[in-house]
């Protein structure tokens, strides 16, 4: 009665769609002639059924921001397993912490790229595209904090961050773009504090420019371009100011409004 | 591995997640830790192989891992002895409301194994690979996660004598 010798196994498989065409006819004139392995089959094609019914949903879920920020590469060492429970805080002090660590990670970087000195500037650099567009993905999904000072208090945020950069920093008026300020905030680079400034514009899409001063001293570049997983990011190097403006949009509309911020802060 | 490739998982990991786990919030840490540590170790990942085999994998490692520190919280079968589900033949909808308690009876390793195969659609060979144990493992939790699972929703608990066809 069983010349094909269907086993248990085969009868997983038809559940899932896993025989031959041949095997599955052979399994179909056995289920005729045993209602009860045809019962059981029946029940596991409706177990299928319904665990894709009650967990499809999950696939059309907006991702929580702070997955969203990990299908960036963090910098080495962002994670130490043993250090976790200890940063148990709200999902996003857990990742600034795991920013700051990042950052200090890029400082391996750094001094790898002390041993060929003369070579690759871009080396240089790479880290700073890097910190900004992570810094970009951290802060500019946050819907209710996205920076520390608003803009309606510009004057105030100016004056905070110049002091804590030690020199004057002001944010590029891009009205004109489209961009507004949001405000701003202070965040921890390689050796000392960095100023981010955030934009949106009307449908609420997102900018940020990063400005360190821990460039001082290196030498200036022109406009770089670096895609950090969706964020695009246009960085420079001039004076001792490093810079890095970052947004998820096309690279010609970003590169639009990083020439203006260029030449805004050439004209100071 | 790139952002795009990972961004093109990350959907479906947090759907295995959720269904493994049940919460919500603990699902989605599961998968934090799961791209944390696949970022710290994708030097060993090789271009070209199975990018979700392998990050169910570190997931399915970090389970264990959390299984064997008794890290995590987790429904007692005794709890849900009172309310086993009965059968729905009525309505889809209350059919798939009982799969959900009832899966959370069945024993990791076996829920695990259905998860793979009937949400993720992976073939045995894969659900193989990815949680290192033999194709004859896979089948035989499969088989036996799939018969609890209908004892279950016929309302007819499994019993410690369950005589499992094979």
């Amino acid at each position: 009665m069983n010349p094909l010798n269907i086993t248990d196994d085969d009868l997983h498989a038809y559940v899932d769609g896993a025989l031959t065409a041949e095997r599955r006819a052979g399994v179909e004139a056995w289920l005729a002639g045993h209602p009860e392995d045809a019962e059981r089959v029946r029940a596991y094609q409706a177990q299928n059924l319904a665990i894709r019914t009650l967990f499809d949903p999950v696939l059309d879920e907006p991702l929580p921001d702070n997955l969203h920020a990990l299908t960036v590469q963090p910098m080495k060492a962002t994670v130490d397993a043993k250090k976790r429970p200890i940063l148990k805080l709200l999902p996003l002090q857990r990742l600034a912490a795991g920013l700051l660590v990042a950052m200090v990670g890029g400082i391996g970087g750094w001094l790898a790229h002390g041993q060929y000195q003369s070579s690759e500037r871009l080396a240089l650099a790479v880290p700073l595209s890097r910190q900004a567009a992570v810094a970009h993905v951290v802060y500019s999904p946050d819907a209710r904090r996205p920076v520390e000072v608003t803009a309606d208090q510009e004057e105030a945020l100016v004056k905070w961050l110049s002091k804590r950069l030690g020199t004057p920093v002001h944010p590029p008026k891009l009205g004109a773009l489209g961009y507004e300020l949001v405000g701003g905030r202070l965040l921890p680079g390689h050796a000392g504090p960095v100023a981010q400034f955030m934009y949106q514009d009307g449908s609420g899409q997102r900018m940020t420019l990063y400005v360190t001063t821990e460039n001082a001293g290196k030498p200036e570049t022109g406009f770089r371009f670096a895609r950090e997983g969706q964020v695009n990011v246009f960085y420079w190097v001039e004076g001792k100011f490093g810079y890095a403006l970052s947004a998820g949009i096309a690279k010609g509309e970003l590169a639009k409004v990083a020439t203006a911020v260029y030449d805004q802060l050439e004209a100071k | 591995m790139d952002s795009r490739t990972i961004l093109a998982e990350l959907p479906r990991l947090r759907r295995y997640a959720r269904a493994m786990l049940g919460d919500r919030a603990a699902a989605d840490d599961l998968v934090q830790d799961t791209l944390e540590r696949a970022w710290s170790r994708f030097a060993q990942w090789r271009p070209g192989s199975d990018l979700r085999a392998w990050l169910f994998g570190i997931m399915h490692n970090l389970r264990v891992d959390q299984l064997r520190r008794g890290g995590l919280s987790t429904h007692s079968l005794d709890e849900e002895a009172g309310e086993v589900p009965t059968r729905a033949t009525q309505a889809d909808r209350l059919e798939v409301m009982d799969i959900e308690s009832a899966l959370r009876q069945l024993p990791d390793e076996q829920r695990e194994v259905l998860l793979c195969v009937a949400l993720e659609e992976m073939s045995y060979a894969e659900v193989a690979a990815a949680l290192g144990i033999p194709l004859g493992t896979v089948m035989s939790r499969l088989a036996r996660g799939r018969e609890r699972l209908r004892l279950i929703m016929e309302g007819r608990p499994p019993t410690a004598n369950l005589r499992v066809v094979r």
